[in-house]
């Protein structure tokens, strides 16, 4: 039932792979949340392809926004604003969303608010967890971002610390990739990693000159493929599962310990995971523990809502819509968007 | 009948509402803006300025390729999203039709091409015969020394009429290269259109060629650049 004091937003979401729409209500009740996932169409080019994923947008957008309106058990009248990922991500397939959610917003006669994919991010913790507000850590780990933000406010955040070189996720991806278990490459290391041993290979762990809390995974991604290398010519024989199960116990101790540091020195006892990484269990389950023995207070969306999703834009476009900042019919895409950008 | 057109295939970015009546309006812009940043603000424009009642509209034309990719998916998804939300269907006007119809009527063979990059063009053949319209080439990609060397040999008495964005950039080549009478449109008639898309759309609307928002994609006429290496290096494999 839609009452007169609920606010429901249909929003859009089409920055990479996944053509995705979502009815949200009050930024935090789910109504419904669909998702087209192009995975198994780039898979045999080992990783997204940007022109193919913009084609299959345009050809999916409309049975996907159907679907989650009638998901929801609404009609388009019943919709208060329509929100679109307007950034960052691949820019022809932002433009898809952006085009589409303008034109739906502008014949239905609604407002638009364009939402920030990071920011979408963050916010999917509000989803499951009604007592979480500003201001708590977040740690923002997914593939093309590897963020250690604070968020200060609902739409405030302050950045401690970034990746220098690639971001977690795409260190997972070319990693994948050197040892055979091909693309995605997160759930694949995940996997693999549950049937290996951590201990066997100890890897490096990158710091970074200036920045306690910057992150670099480009000397861990070449450690790895030195070992693999190292171990072809010597005849050795890798077993794939420990190799992931270390990699992937390396990038997890970093982000902990980094996560950790800035939680004590900033005096923050509420720490958030956000991002496709996030869906990683060895993550969460690193993280969990960490905050457990500081007596710190943990949170984690499900990883449906982890990895690209249209809900976590719905959620976050309320906030905007609760600053009353909304979008002009001019909205472009900003593939190069920045965390708090306005 | 009332059509809202729209054309985003090329640099130009134009909008038209079209009906029974007439042309109600009409905006095009051939400026270096993102159709993204253009499109819909002249669409609010034309429909506030003529009091345009959205819910009139029976179906949106739209220019549905070849040309731009990108410019053809901002079109694609504007129109998408106005007939989701207006419940209507969509009319797809092949571009190149489009912008040979604004000269319609035109003695002799209509050559629209458009820019396609890698010494190509995207183009068809039309000319109006007894008064009809008639596609003597169905839009393809095809380059341009190959384009001159189908128009030197075709039987066109009133010459070739060339248009669109591929004549400032292939002009000097296309005057070395024809041996028939040929001339280039001027700046009103020479680029997309969307009063086109929209008076060729009522043709098509009248004759119930539609097909539903979710139906509709673009037509690129080209594969893209992975998929076009990956086959390559399928074949080179296969070959060895």
């Amino acid at each position: 039932m839609t009452s007169n004091t609920d606010t429901d937003i249909l929003a859009i979401e089409t920055s990479c792979d996944e053509t995705a729409a979502a009815v949200v209500r009050n930024g935090r009740e789910i109504l419904s949340s669909t998702i087209y996932t192009q995975i198994a169409m780039h898979t045999v080019y080992g990783g997204v392809v940007p022109e193919l994923a913009s084609r299959k947008h345009i050809e999916k957008i409309n049975a996907v926004i159907e679907k989650a309106l009638a998901d929801a058990g609404l009609a388009l009248d019943d919709i208060d604003a329509v929100a679109v990922t307007y950034g960052p991500g691949l820019v022809g397939a932002l433009l898809v969303g952006v085009a589409e959610a303008k034109a739906i917003a502008w014949a239905s006669r609604k407002p638009l608010i364009g939402v920030n994919h990071i920011e979408g991010h963050i916010a999917a913790n509000y989803i499951e967890h009604p007592d979480l507000e500003p201001p708590y850590l977040c740690l923002v780990v997914s593939g093309g971002h590897t963020h250690l933000v604070v968020v200060r406010d609902w739409a405030e955040f302050e950045i401690l610390g970034r990746t220098v070189d690639d971001a977690a996720g795409e260190a997972f991806d070319k990693v994948a990739r050197a040892i055979g278990l091909g693309y995605p490459g997160g759930p694949k290391i995940d996997a693999a990693a549950k049937a290996g041993n951590a201990e066997a290979i100890t890897f490096p762990k990158a710091k970074v000159n200036g920045s306690a809390y910057d992150f670099s995974f480009s000397g861990l991604k070449s450690a790895v493929l030195n070992y693999l290398n190292h171990a072809e010519m010597t005849g050795e024989t890798v077993s794939p599962d420990d190799l992931a199960a270390s990699f992937q116990k390396a990038v997890v101790d970093v982000l902990c310990e980094h996560t950790m540091l800035a939680a004590e020195e900033c005096g923050i006892d509420r720490i958030a995971l956000a991002g496709g990484v996030s869906a990683n269990s060895a993550l969460r389950t690193s993280m969990e523990r960490a905050c457990e023995s500081r007596g710190m207070k943990f949170y984690v969306p499900s990883p449906v809502y982890c990895t690209d999703n249209a809900a976590m834009i719905g959620v976050a476009a309320w906030h905007e819509m609760r600053a009353g900042r909304f979008s002009g019919w001019d909205l472009n895409a900003v593939p190069g968007l920045k965390l708090g950008e306005r | 009948m009332k059509l809202i057109a729209i054309d985003s295939s090329g640099l130009t970015a134009s909008v038209a509402i079209i009906g029974d009546e007439g042309l109600t309006a009409s905006y095009t812009v051939d400026y270096r803006k993102t159709h993204s940043q253009t499109l819909l603000p002249m669409l609010d424009e034309i429909t506030r300025m003529t009091e345009t009642d959205l819910s009139s509209a029976d179906a949106v034309a739209v220019s549905a390729g070849p040309g731009s990719f990108t410019g053809l998916r901002i079109g694609s998804a504007t129109a998408k999203g106005i007939a989701l939300a207006l419940g209507i269907p969509i009319v797809e006007v092949p571009t190149l039709d489009a912008m040979a119809y604004t000269l319609w009527r035109a003695e002799g063979l209509i050559c629209p091409i458009m820019d396609a990059r890698r010494q190509q063009v995207y183009n068809g053949l039309y000319t109006f015969r007894d008064g009809e319209f008639v596609t003597v080439r169905e839009q393809r990609a095809i380059g341009v020394e190959e384009l001159a060397s189908e128009l030197n040999g075709m039987d066109a008495p009133g010459g070739v009429i060339l248009l669109g964005d591929g004549v400032p950039v292939y002009r000097e080549l296309l005057d070395s290269l024809l041996e028939v009478p040929h001339a280039y449109a001027p700046a009103h008639v020479n680029r997309q259109r969307a009063a086109s898309v929209g008076a060729l759309g009522l043709l098509l609307l009248r004759e119930g060629i539609t097909v539903t928002a979710g139906q509709h994609t673009p037509v690129y006429l080209r594969k893209s650049q992975a998929e076009r290496e990956r086959e390559a290096l399928e074949k080179k494999n296969a070959g060895t």
